[in-house]
């Protein structure tokens, strides 16, 4: 007997195949929303084509009662709405597991499986025989296999009814027509199969106060709670959800209710080279401002990252990593920016690094970046992927003091300059290496030249070998001071664990769950999660006390393990790699899997 | 850039602006261009229009991008924060800044290199955008820095210095800059200041973005014999289309208005630009009369000068995106940040 059969509640995959444009994905966020609400752990993975219409696109929903909620790539349940793709999809299914399809036409006969399940429901049938409208009937086809799925893994009607509720509230037909072809496909799997499967769900209460978030929406979140002002982007795949999202909540916060006048500025520039310059002209201003962009965006930025680094002006650059190189793939997810970020730009430049793992991070490393660039007056570059930005994840409800203030550095207000000593822009410097600001507009004695050409620690142009030197040494130190205010790694230790793993951002809740099955197979691990760079004597702590340490990562060149190389004190043979760059999210069997690999 | 501080030796008897200021306090460093450059001359056209509106150089925002003429702004308004950025990427920075604080008086200069090849797309992008900043193209014709190589403003047939002729066509910052909608357009020659310092008061005054080529000639690599852009060849092909007095908002207006074809616009802020000499039929307001105008002229190879279209109505980014009157930069925090109960109330929608 297959596993699958045996009854198993709350723990089990789903993969939904479907072709993009046609609005499945409100039909599968229905059902992971639904599931999250019934307080049950689950995570849904968005595997979409850079396309508008007509290409496969995938679904992928995990539900886990411990909450892991890596991507899993054993599917109890295929939904196979594509036809294009029924011979990969059908496939997939383990052993055991259930294949539910559209039977208005039939199943090829070469595709069947013996060992699996197969429900045929003749959803596009049901749909034009109670649908009149063309578009309606597409759509509805998609509510009608989310009902099937209702059916078969139990899903509370309630919630759902509730869900559509708040969906169409003063929409009533669309309501109905919803209601009506979620109960075409319920009561087609209640009247013709067995219901519910063995694998299904049961309410639980681990959500408590969580929230079901996209990365991308908890970027422009954070965006808005440090202050920003000024936001300059250009559109890219997959970061303009960041600023589509900063926009809409600007409309609702950020207008002032008096004058109806807004209080942000929303530039999208000709291109990245353009949306840089804006972001450093703003804060050269002295406005908090931010720029969202993809690995390409990164690319085209790299001229005028420098200058801010040389020139010392804050900038907060967003980058939702996508698969490169090149175009790459736009759609698919990667941690291959690490390097390019860690030292954008042409000559000795080092920048701020942080890589919020999760949505509820994103929000906090938005603010925290803001921060960092005001207090080092430096370009900050946070490392989000398109796993984390564009998916949403089950994460705890993002917590806001409300006594928090922007730190904004050292900046000289018209008081400081009257009654101070003569203003120099890079001297003297402060315990971090950061020298006094003057903003434009504020008094004659403030005023200096802003440049990214050679300058002494006065803020005069200089060609002089020790005079360029003096401020090229004292940007590293700075550089290196900054290791301090990055949040400081997650260490977990494991019992009787005789090596390290090192990772970060997305690839946590794999590695989570890695070593959580490594611990059962009796090779425990400590696991270091980081948060930033520049590293700090936490890191380098790490690295010293462990034999070795395996570095998993979402780049085919281990982009991390080299930065750790360079970076700190640990001879280059004491890291080893597990490295996944496919461009889908990284799974704990992958992980686990290299972790072996690695200590044959 | 390299610069030389200028020795501060003020005559008693010099002349002060509204602010008390004397024109030496909108002054620079030193230049370290080559002497009899064209660029001076803007210059020092700056520094006088500066000062004769009284601006108060702490309120002055100084940018540029490289070359020859983004040097010149270390050379006017010491008492101004300057930004000297990359090549090209000026009009970029400029949308940050102006978007960041509204209230300051923006002055851009750029050349021929900077403005019409690396940076071609931010110029367009700037000048779609109104960014209310005057934008000064110091425009030679040539690479000065990197040694002669021809611009995209080179004309055709027009000689480097060692002889070879410029076989591709120009690009012409006016017409360009009228057919993306350009609300303020002027030509000017660095050795004609009594056209150029009224140009740029106008252009101060005006509520968006500025544009001012300045055929300003290359002593040292486009000076010479068979170049287009020289001191000669443009004396002997300027041809003054319009000749602009400047009024601003608070002096009477004296001349007569409406003689030999003349007309008046009214800026926003209530200053007035007289137009005392326009060719017959001319609209300085109406921009596909001017860009007919100016097409016919350069068939005859004639350098059109003089403030050739204003668009007194000009909305600019902040009127467009109804941005804030405070500026941006200054609001304070708690108007910024929604607060705790706010973010609570919102992600009852990601439940």
């Amino acid at each position: 007997m297959h596993d699958v059969l045996r009854t198993r509640v709350n723990d089990f995959a789903v993969k939904l195949a479907n072709v993009n444009g046609t609005g499945s994905a409100s039909a599968n966020s229905l059902i992971m929303q639904a599931i999250f609400r019934m307080g049950i752990p689950v995570t849904g993975k968005n595997l979409f084509p850079s396309n508008i219409q007509g290409l496969p696109t995938w679904y992928e929903i995990r539900v886990n009662h411990d909450g892991y909620g890596a991507r899993a790539l054993d599917y109890d349940l295929m939904v196979a709405m594509n036809g294009q793709t029924y011979k990969q999809d059908v496939q997939e299914v383990r052993p055991g597991g259930y294949l539910i399809y559209d039977s208005t036409w039939p199943l090829d006969p070469s595709l069947m499986r013996e060992d699996i399940i197969i429900w045929g429901i003749p959803l596009a049938e049901m749909c034009n025989t109670h649908f009149d409208d063309p578009r309606a009937r597409i759509l509805m086809k998609n509510i009608a296999y989310a009902g099937a799925m209702v059916a078969a893994l139990d899903i509370d009607m309630g919630v759902i009814e509730q869900m559509l509720d708040e969906k169409f509230a003063g929409k009533q037909a669309m309501r109905a027509s919803n209601l009506q072809a979620l109960k075409l496909g319920y009561d087609y799997a209640k009247d013709n199969f067995e219901c519910p499967l063995p694998f299904r769900l049961e309410k639980m209460d681990a959500n408590g106060d969580k929230v079901l978030i996209d990365g991308n929406t908890a970027t422009a979140l954070g965006c808005l709670y440090a202050g920003a002002t000024v936001a300059a982007w250009y559109p890219i795949t997959p970061a303009t959800s960041v600023m589509d999202a900063f926009t809409s909540l600007c409309a609702e916060f950020r207008v002032d209710r008096e004058t109806g006048k807004n209080n942000y500025l929303i530039l999208q520039a000709e291109d990245e080279l353009a949306a840089m310059g804006m972001v450093l002209g703003a804060t050269w201003n002295g406005a908090r401002s931010f720029t969202s962009t993809a690995g390409p965006g990164i690319s085209l930025m790299n001229e005028l990252i420098g200058f801010g680094y040389y020139a010392e002006l804050p900038a907060v650059l967003i980058d939702v990593q996508r698969v490169g190189p090149s175009t790459g793939m736009p759609t698919r997810t990667q941690q291959s920016d690490l390097l390019l970020c860690a030292y954008a730009s042409h000559g000795d430049t080092k920048h701020i690094l942080l890589f919020p793992a999760n949505p509820n991070e994103c929000f906090h490393f938005a603010v925290k970046a803001f921060d960092l660039a005001d207090q080092f007056q430096t370009p900050v570059i946070m490392l989000s992927d398109l796993d984390i930005g564009m998916n949403d994840w089950v994460v705890p409800r993002i917590q806001w003091d409300d006594s928090y203030r922007p730190n904004r550095g050292r900046v000289l207000t018209k008081e400081d300059l009257d009654n101070g000593p003569k203003f120099t822009r890079y001297s003297p410097e402060d315990e971090n290496f950061v020298a006094a600001r003057t903003l434009p507009g504020v008094s004659t004695k403030g005023s200096y030249f802003t440049r990214g050409s050679g300058h002494n620690k006065f803020g005069g142009y200089t060609e002089t070998p020790s005079e360029y030197q003096e401020v090229m040494d004292r940007l590293k130190k700075k550089h290196a001071a900054a290791a301090k205010f990055i949040p400081e790694p997650d260490i977990l230790r494991r019992e009787g664990a005789a090596f390290g793993v090192i990772t970060m951002g997305g690839c946590n809740p794999a590695c989570l769950e890695a070593l959580e099955l490594l611990e059962r197979q009796g090779t425990p691990a400590d696991y270091m999660r980081l948060k930033g760079f520049p590293f700090s004597d936490v890191v380098e702590q790490f690295l010293a006390e462990h034999e070795f340490c395996i570095v998993v990562e979402q780049s085919r060149d281990a982009q991390l393990k080299s930065l750790l190389t360079l970076e700190t004190a640990v001879p280059k043979e004491k890291l080893k790699s597990v490295l996944s760059y496919s461009g889908f999210p990284l799974s704990a069997a992958h992980v686990v899997k290299g972790i072996l690999e690695c200590l044959r | 850039m390299p610069s030389i501080a200028k020795p501060i030796a003020k005559h008693p008897t010099l002349q002060k602006n509204a602010l008390g200021l004397t024109i030496r306090d909108y002054e620079g460093s030193m230049s370290t261009l080559c002497a009899g450059c064209g660029h001076d001359s803007v210059t020092a056209g700056i520094i006088r229009a500066l000062w004769e509106l009284s601006t108060p150089p702490h309120r002055v925002a100084k940018l540029s991008g490289i070359g020859c003429s983004s040097k010149t702004p270390t050379y006017f308004v010491g008492g101004a924060h300057g930004f000297n950025s990359a090549h090209g990427r000026m009009p970029a920075i400029a949308g940050g800044a102006v978007a960041a604080n509204r209230d300051l008086t923006y002055i851009g200069i750029s050349g021929d290199g900077d403005s019409l090849s690396i940076g071609l797309g931010q110029l367009c992008h700037a000048i779609r955008r109104n960014l209310r900043m005057v934008y000064v193209i110091e425009n030679n014709g040539v690479y000065g820095l990197t040694k002669g190589q021809f611009s995209a403003s080179s004309d055709i047939g027009s000689k480097s210095k060692r002889g070879e002729a410029n076989l591709m066509a120009p690009i012409d910052p006016v017409s360009m800059a009228l057919s993306i909608g350009a609300t303020f357009v002027a030509r000017s020659f660095s050795g004609d200041k009594e056209q150029l310092v009224p140009i740029l008061k106008a252009a101060f005054s005006h509520k968006g973005f500025a544009l001012i080529d300045v055929i300003s000639p290359c002593v040292t690599f486009n000076d010479h014999k068979g170049s287009t852009k020289s001191y000669l060849y443009t004396r002997q092909h300027a041809m003054r289309a319009t000749q602009t007095d400047f009024v601003p908002p608070q002096h009477e207006i004296l001349a007569a208005i409406g003689t030999n074809g003349a007309t008046a616009v009214t800026m926003h802020d209530g200053s007035v630009i007289q137009f005392k000499q326009v060719p017959k039929g001319y609209d300085p307001t109406n921009r596909a009369s001017v860009m007919r105008f100016l097409d016919e002229h350069r068939a005859s190879n004639q350098i059109v000068t003089g403030l050739l279209y204003v668009d007194p109505n000009s909305s600019d980014i902040h009127e467009m995106k109804q941005t804030s009157e405070t500026p941006l930069r200054d609001l304070p925090y708690d108007v910024l940040c929604p607060g705790s109960a706010a973010l609570e109330k919102l992600q009852e929608e990601y439940r």
